[in-house]
């Protein structure tokens, strides 16, 4: 494929998760009160990541869930309706927590725009934090990302994927030009 | 996924596995205190309902609102078809009114065909005479797939009055579609003609059929329907093809006993057999909002065409 580059490999990815879960160490103090919930599919993976990562570092376990945003999306009547993602909440909530919302790209805002109102119908968080592995740019809402793995300056004609190793079979950002896939 | 849901053998393998997943996720939204999602806000689902059905209603009703629709309940009793409105006229002011799902219940075998082709939005059939019940099997086939764990090679026994049986039909297609054997226990009084045709198999003898059982399905013995001597007396109909202890006995450890309710204890269904850990009747219950939410959502969370 010519017309798609890597942007992200995987030792890449690997060292921007690491450096996000030492953020969220730094910022949360200690993460104690942290809630990882990652947004389907790819987010939720990268979510249970992070929660080793920082259980790895500071001996914490920090409680990790998905929350599907599916039913929330504001461009459900284009196109047929949409098979739907798994929410799973940690056992003990996120009410009065930390949570941090984990997604692989941040780019119109809209998909984190769902993510909110879906955590309103399931608890009330002390806080909700933004965690990204890529920022590609081109926001439709007021929304901004805490944790940022990578920022890459995109047109909007280009296309960014993320592939990951528990899904994929490898780990790497790509960037592909239109029409290329 | 078709635009309606009429008969349960129009579901292709895909479609129903699209749907019991689809379930799957619904169901822990009636696990949390705020038990709603804003999916299909501004959307109509009217309940058409010309057979008194509380249970089908409700569960409908409960699923429509649940996913933030509009619900319009409309019986036929004491309405405008009770002073002799056609399904046609009352179809086009369902129609008027923007509706974008139809749930019908009628008592004529094939009244929601004709209704799809009045109407431009969805038709659910939620009963039609003695023909299909598709969203019943659907929760039946979710019920036994959460209880047994896969439905592929499942062995499935349905015992009672299939003649007459709209939840018999439609369980016998959709789970021949999900890969489970299927035989039906009835009186031949009770079987139709046409058995011979369908994907299952017939038996004559509950007590042979029991051991090798994974689910029992139990039909209720619709009394409004027994009008024509279809077996002698209730008490032998009951002891012949009733699931009492002992019959309950016979059956594997881990067999799971059904009924689509409203059920007839001491008739089809002895009291402890329907109370038991095993018995799936309150769960099919639960399982019949999630379902009908999944199905609604399918049908209409999308673009409509």
């Amino acid at each position: 494929m010519s017309d798609s580059r890597a942007v992200l490999e995987a030792p890449d990815i690997h060292r921007a998760l690491t450096r996000i879960a030492h953020e969220i160490l730094e910022r949360t103090k200690g993460a104690g009160d942290v809630v990882l919930l990652g947004i389907p599919t790819r987010g939720a993976t990268l979510a249970r990541r992070l929660g080793d990562r920082i259980e790895r570092f500071e001996g914490v376990k920090t409680p990790v869930g998905s929350i599907d945003i599916t039913m929330y999306r504001d461009d459900l009547r284009r196109g047929p309706a949409r098979p739907l993602g798994r929410t799973e909440l940690p056992p003990d909530g996120i009410d009065g927590r930390v949570v941090v919302l984990v997604d692989d790209v941040l780019y119109s805002g809209r998909t984190v725009r769902a993510a909110l109102d879906a955590l309103n119908d399931l608890g009330r968080p002390a806080a909700v934090q933004l965690a990204t592995l890529v920022d590609r740019g081109h926001r439709e809402l007021p929304i901004r990302a805490d944790y940022v793995g990578k920022n890459l300056p995109t047109a909007k004609s280009e296309k960014v994927k993320v592939y990951l190793e528990e899904i994929d079979g490898r780990d790497a950002v790509l960037l592909m030009k239109e029409g290329a896939r | 996924m078709n635009r309606h849901l009429i008969s349960a053998g129009d579901l292709a393998k895909d479609d129903a596995l699209l749907i019991l997943d689809t379930a799957e996720e619904l169901a822990r939204v009636s696990e949390r205190s705020i038990k709603k999602l804003p999916t299909l806000r501004g959307r109509t689902v009217v309940n058409l309902f010309f057979e008194d059905s509380t249970r089908t209603r409700i569960s409908f009703e409960a699923a429509a609102k649940r996913l933030s629709a509009d619900v319009i309940n409309f019986s036929a009793k004491g309405s405008s078809v009770s002073k002799g409105e056609s399904l046609k006229d009352t179809a086009l002011t369902l129609e008027a009114m923007g509706a974008d799902a139809v749930v019908i219940r009628h008592s004529a075998s094939g009244a929601p065909y004709r209704l799809a082709t009045w109407v431009h939005g969805s038709v659910v059939n939620a009963g039609d005479g003695t023909h299909e019940h598709p969203t019943q099997a659907l929760l039946d086939a979710f019920s036994m797939r959460r209880r047994l764990g896969g439905l592929e090679g499942r062995k499935v026994t349905i015992v009672g009055d299939v003649l007459h049986s709209r939840v018999a039909r439609s369980n016998v297609l959709l789970l021949h579609t999900l890969g489970a054997e299927v035989t039906l226990v009835a009186p031949p009084t009770l079987l139709p003609v046409s058995v011979g045709s369908w994907p299952c198999e017939v038996s004559y003898d509950l007590d042979a059929v029991l051991p090798k059982s994974d689910a029992v399905m139990m039909l209720r013995v619709q009394k409004e329907r027994m009008n024509a001597a279809y077996f002698p007396s209730e008490r032998e109909y009951s002891r012949r093809y009733g699931l009492d202890r002992d019959r309950f006995a016979k059956m594997p450890d881990d067999a799971i006993v059904m009924h689509p309710g409203p059920m007839n204890r001491g008739m089809e269904i002895a009291a402890e057999v329907a109370d038991s850990a095993r018995s799936t009747i309150v769960e099919q219950v639960a399982n019949g909002v999630t379902i009908r939410m999944a199905v609604l959502y399918l049908l209409l969370g999308g673009e409509i065409a």
